[in-house]
């Protein structure tokens, strides 16, 4: 029982020790196991796409009223295979007059930083023997490493996108590249005020400093978080990077069969390692009411589990909100992402300093956070206020110009206003 | 030879094969993408140093930054789906002199000074000696606010210029 209860620790124990008895060096047998480790995290992610994608589709449907796919058995689950199917078995094509190598190398260059990430996030706690513990690494510097593999795939998308010789792909990478640079700035803000607050870098040690889960110590950071994640991942409502309808599909529109299935995997991947680096840095990780002590074989699957409610809260609001246009995602990132979290920075900066018990701190810092959000909505309100009362009466002339409808949202209206002073 | 002595020269090979990629390729873009793997293969060196902070920090800046603002620069000031541009220009003579020049001066330098070198182990903790020495009122912390100081002027100065009106 006890060697159930530890069971990953122990069998890379064993199997370190097996390798030992066939007289592997120490170094040698370290590497095995690594490599082993690796394999299955590279595994987990590619499968990610497997299982992901029927739930998304699946949860979409139901939240739209509708059945979704039930024709592949058993209730359309095994949908996922025959797309995988299909896609292998498509021709390969080149664009006339793409550019041959840069056209291949972007889809392997998405899926590469991916993958990659993986090497970080924490899947149980650290091992008494540090080298034999859950997570490939314990890297000083993983947060940043988080943010630097996220610059590398930008890198990937104007590759496809300028590689396929197709303007509407290179449209699509301009946005895409436009939109992950503007939300990197709320995103880096938000992780480091965690950084701040744990004073390491380590998301191992994220998660072992935190004793009270931090999307309740500090929602603001947390949900900003998502917030960018969700842009960087190009998750509605911040999709619109490949919007169907003006698009065709973005940067991808250029590409079929597997080469386009790599993109959908790296999305899939990715999507997976955000949602796991979430659980990690604000919903406590591997900890669950203590379950992690005593059973740390469960830690991968509450992991997992974490990961696939934050999974769960995407497709919501996909399923909630309606895509945004360009201006409003650039001037959401911008105008109130990153001033909000740079007072909220400020905040936990401060409170980081006192040398109160930990209970205090979370308590100071909820309490904060609270204060800033509702100073923001007296802000937000004021402005709407006067721009209310800043807008001229609508114009009843239909022969002046079409007629103005300001019905529905503040911002539509406003540019209509701003044209007419124009 | 040693397994560093590999990575070295692997890691080296990456940063020259970009860095001649960058000034033999005829397509502009392609030697963008060049300039990338040259910064990705120094990126590697420091890893091989142990100092992941500046590995990251090459990426996140060199990569996730510059790069992408050379090739945003050379994709809305040129034709970018056209890839006709010569490797030479008239002022050939000059640059072969100036780079001759540069390298003869580097030579000079690597051979001339007598590089320390400590046995000791890279310390573990490295970030925090770095955080703690760029705040510290003994270490760095002036220049290092004055050089923010300057960044945010910069900053602002930008949105002024670039802002309509």
């Amino acid at each position: 029982m006890d060697y159930v209860l530890n069971l990953w620790v122990n069998l890379a124990t064993d199997l370190y020790q097996v390798f030992g008895g066939w007289g592997l060096p120490g170094w040698a047998a370290k590497l095995i196991i690594d490599f082993i480790i690796i394999l299955i995290l590279v595994i987990l992610g590619v499968m990610a796409v497997i299982v992901l994608t029927p739930m998304e589709r699946k949860v979409i449907a139901r939240m739209q009223d509708r059945p979704g796919p039930n024709r592949a058995w058993p209730y359309g689950l095994s949908q996922a295979f025959a797309d995988a199917i299909k896609m292998l078995t498509k021709e390969m094509i080149l664009p006339r007059h793409a550019d041959r190598l840069i056209y291949t190398a972007a889809p392997i260059l998405i899926v590469i930083p991916a993958l990659m990430i993986y090497a970080v996030l924490p899947f149980g706690p650290q091992a008494a023997d540090a080298e034999l513990q859950l997570g490939v690494t314990n890297l000083n510097v993983g947060v940043l490493y988080f943010v630097a593999l996220g610059s590398i795939s930008s890198i990937a998308v104007l590759m496809a996108g300028w590689g396929s010789n197709n303007k509407f792909a290179l449209l699509g990478a301009f946005r895409v590249v436009n939109q992950l640079l503007a939300y990197e700035v709320p995103m880096i803000l938000s992780l480091l005020a965690v950084v701040v607050l744990t004073g390491t870098m380590a998301t191992q040690r994220i998660v072992e400093a935190q004793s009270i889960p931090y999307l309740i110590v500090m929602p603001i950071a947390a949900l900003t978080f998502l917030a960018s994640a969700m842009a960087e991942l190009n998750r509605s409502p911040f999709d619109l990077l490949e919007a169907e309808s003006e698009l065709v599909a973005g940067y991808q529109v250029e590409y079929g069969g597997m080469k386009f299935a790599m993109f959908y995997i790296a999305e899939y991947v990715n999507i997976l390692s955000t949602s796991i680096l979430f659980s990690a840095l604000f919903l406590g990780g591997y900890k669950f009411f203590g379950l992690e002590e005593v059973a740390p074989v469960l830690t991968p699957f509450i992991v997992l589990g974490k990961a696939v409610l934050v999974f769960f809260f995407m497709l919501w609001t996909r399923g909630t909100f309606p895509r945004i246009r360009l201006d409003q995602l650039v001037g959401f990132a911008w105008k109130f992402l990153v001033p909000l979290n740079l007072v909220s920075l400020m905040l936990v900066a401060l409170v980081a300093k006192l040398s109160v018990s930990t209970w205090a701190q979370a308590g100071l810092l909820l309490l904060g956070n609270l204060i800033i959000v509702a100073v923001t909505f007296l802000i937000l309100g004021l402005v709407e206020r006067r721009a209310k009362s800043a807008r001229p009466a609508v114009q009843r002339d239909p022969l002046q110009r079409m007629p103005v409808l300001t019905g529905g949202s503040g911002s539509e209206a406003k540019n209509l206003t701003s044209a007419a002073e124009r | 030879m040693t397994i560093q002595h590999v990575v070295f020269i692997i890691l080296s090979a990456i940063a020259l094969i970009g860095a001649l990629g960058v000034v033999l390729d005829r397509r502009l873009f392609r030697s963008a993408l060049f300039l990338v793997l040259s910064f990705v293969g120094v990126a590697g060196f420091y890893i091989l140093l142990e100092v992941e902070l500046l590995a990251m920090i090459q990426l996140l800046i060199y990569v996730g930054a510059i790069a992408i603002l050379i090739i945003f620069a050379i994709m809305l000031s040129r034709q970018a789906m056209i890839a006709d541009d010569k490797v030479l220009n008239e002022q050939w003579a000059a640059g072969w002199l100036a780079a001759v020049a540069l390298f003869a001066a580097l030579v000079y330098v690597l051979v001339q000074v007598n590089w320390p070198v400590v046995e000791a182990a890279a310390p573990a903790n490295g970030i925090q000696r770095l955080g703690e020495t760029l705040m510290n009122p003994d270490g760095f912390v002036l220049p290092f606010e004055i050089a923010s100081v300057l960044l945010l002027v910069a900053l602002v100065g930008a949105v002024i210029i670039a802002r309509e009106k």
